[in-house]
């Protein structure tokens, strides 16, 4: 029974459970990485689609019928810095994410209402390109603070680029059935046909407290969340940020340019 | 030494880990908000009490004492990442929802509980047994718990809708209160009733 107390014997006991559990943890995360990237490339398909307005929220579809409907988009990243596309950078197993996290790899941001601390060189954004090759739909990324957590989702926006075609929110910890209600079906569908930018073009897209009008009279505004003011104002802000110079701005303004057809005002 | 049989029922009504003892009521809370998360829950708990248990007891006889706590943990956590990778790799919308809830397996005082105080005496299979019976009977609150949590605060089961809610011109307005960690702390509260109501032996002496 001493002997089990040696030091010597401790530690080499230690270190074999060590060892033994090292390996078969590490064998189990290596031979399940492949199917675990393929989920969250699903995944994060799926969130454009729904976003897009092309997939129900409640729609369970099999694999290959994502990959089709997603077949109609176009991965580009772009350099937010420049508002330019980088042709030259390679997406595969890029994760914006880890890159905001990387001073290497990301701008400092000012204090803005978002609560963002700093903005990756490189965004991914997903363009549709109908039969002429004129921009469809756009969508993009975006995060911000809400009430306890950190929203991610993505905002589509139609071929003038001002014209909200939905909204989607495919992770936050926000209080279920108050601002948790950001994924209520019936709210998102008060979405599609808001206008982001004012005639000056700057991001005013509003989620207010109460009720806003219909899309033709109240364009600019969206119904608040009952019982969730500061979700509702973390939506409000990350739109307009990401809308906005800071965000996709630059990026925005450049396809308006570029795209002939950007039918504006 | 205890029949295996009794290793293994008794946790279920006797010595419910949850109901008698109240350990590892936070994930109890946190994941029954549906029967799906539950019911996966569950089984990620009996997958790791089952095995930490055999481990623990195998190993029992060679672990030095003096390190036997992190020797037990080290197996826990060891097990629990292989169960959160194998769900990120099979259940991913379920292994999203549970989030950190699966790695806090490591810390469920249930988990450890068994390996301190019933693998570290008991021979393999009859710790296995125990790991067994314990989990189940932590699988068997969480069950209850999301039935209760998902038809009355969602009027759905298993996602599929059996009450018609009101927001979508039904009859039935959804509980908000069983959507929130407070209404399962109601519900755990009214089982032990229950299950104290039945089986007096259960009711705690009054203090003097």
């Amino acid at each position: 029974m001493k002997s089990r107390n040696l030091p010597s014997y401790t530690v080499a006991f230690s270190a074999a459970i060590c060892v033994v559990c090292a390996v078969l943890v590490s064998s189990a995360a290596v031979s399940l990485r492949e199917k675990q990237t393929a989920n969250a490339e699903l995944d994060r398909k799926r969130n454009v689609l729904r976003a897009a307005g092309m997939m129900r929220e409640d729609e369970v579809l099999p694999r290959e019928e994502v990959e089709q409907r997603f077949g109609a988009f176009q991965m580009v990243a772009v350099d937010l810095r420049t508002g330019e596309e980088d042709a030259d950078f390679d997406p595969t197993g890029y994760d914006p994410r880890r890159a905001q996290l990387d001073p290497t790899s990301s701008l400092p941001m000012p204090r803005n209402d978002a609560q963002i601390m700093r903005v990756p060189y490189h965004a991914l954004a997903y363009k549709m390109l109908n039969e002429e090759g004129k921009l469809e739909l756009l969508v993009l990324p975006i995060e911000g603070k809400g009430l306890w957590s950190t929203m991610y989702g993505f905002v589509a926006l139609g071929p003038d680029l001002r014209t909200i075609r939905g909204l989607a929110y495919y992770q936050h910890g926000e209080t279920p059935g108050l601002g948790g209600e950001v994924d209520n079906p019936r709210w998102k569908a008060l979405w599609p046909g808001r206008e982001a930018y004012n005639d000056e073009g700057e991001p005013v897209i509003e989620v207010i407290r109460g009720a806003a009008g219909p899309v033709e009279a109240d364009p600019h505004r969206v119904d608040g969340l009952s019982g969730a003011t500061i979700t509702a104002r973390g939506v409000t802000a990350m739109l307009r940020f990401w809308l906005g110079e800071q965000g996709f701005g630059r990026f925005i303004d450049r396809l308006r340019k570029e795209d002939g057809n950007a039918r504006t005002t | 030494m205890p029949a295996p049989r009794d290793v293994i029922l008794d946790p279920l009504f006797n010595n419910n880990p949850i109901a008698l003892q109240v350990l590892g009521i936070c994930s109890a809370l946190a994941v029954t908000t549906k029967m799906e998360t539950s019911i996966v829950m569950a089984l990620a708990v009996v997958f790791v009490l089952s095995f930490s248990n055999l481990f623990v007891s195998i190993l029992r006889e060679l672990i030095p004492t003096n390190v036997r706590i992190i020797v037990q943990l080290t197996i826990i956590a060891s097990l629990v990442i292989v169960v959160d990778q194998f769900l990120k790799a099979y259940l991913y919308d379920v292994s999203r929802q549970l989030s950190v809830f699966v790695g806090l397996i490591i810390t469920n005082c249930i988990v450890m509980g068994r390996a301190e105080a019933f693998a570290m005496q008991n021979p393999p299979s009859l710790s296995f047994a125990d790991g067994l019976g314990n989990g189940m009977g932590y699988g068997l609150i969480l069950l209850l718990v999301g039935a209760f949590r998902e038809i009355f605060g969602s009027g759905s089961f298993f996602g599929r809708p059996v009450f018609a809610l009101a927001a979508e011109g039904g009859w039935y307005t959804p509980n908000g209160l069983m959507v929130l960690a407070p209404g399962a702390f109601f519900l755990i509260g009214l089982f032990i009733w229950a299950l104290r109501t039945w089986k007096p032996a259960q009711v705690e002496k009054a203090e003097a």
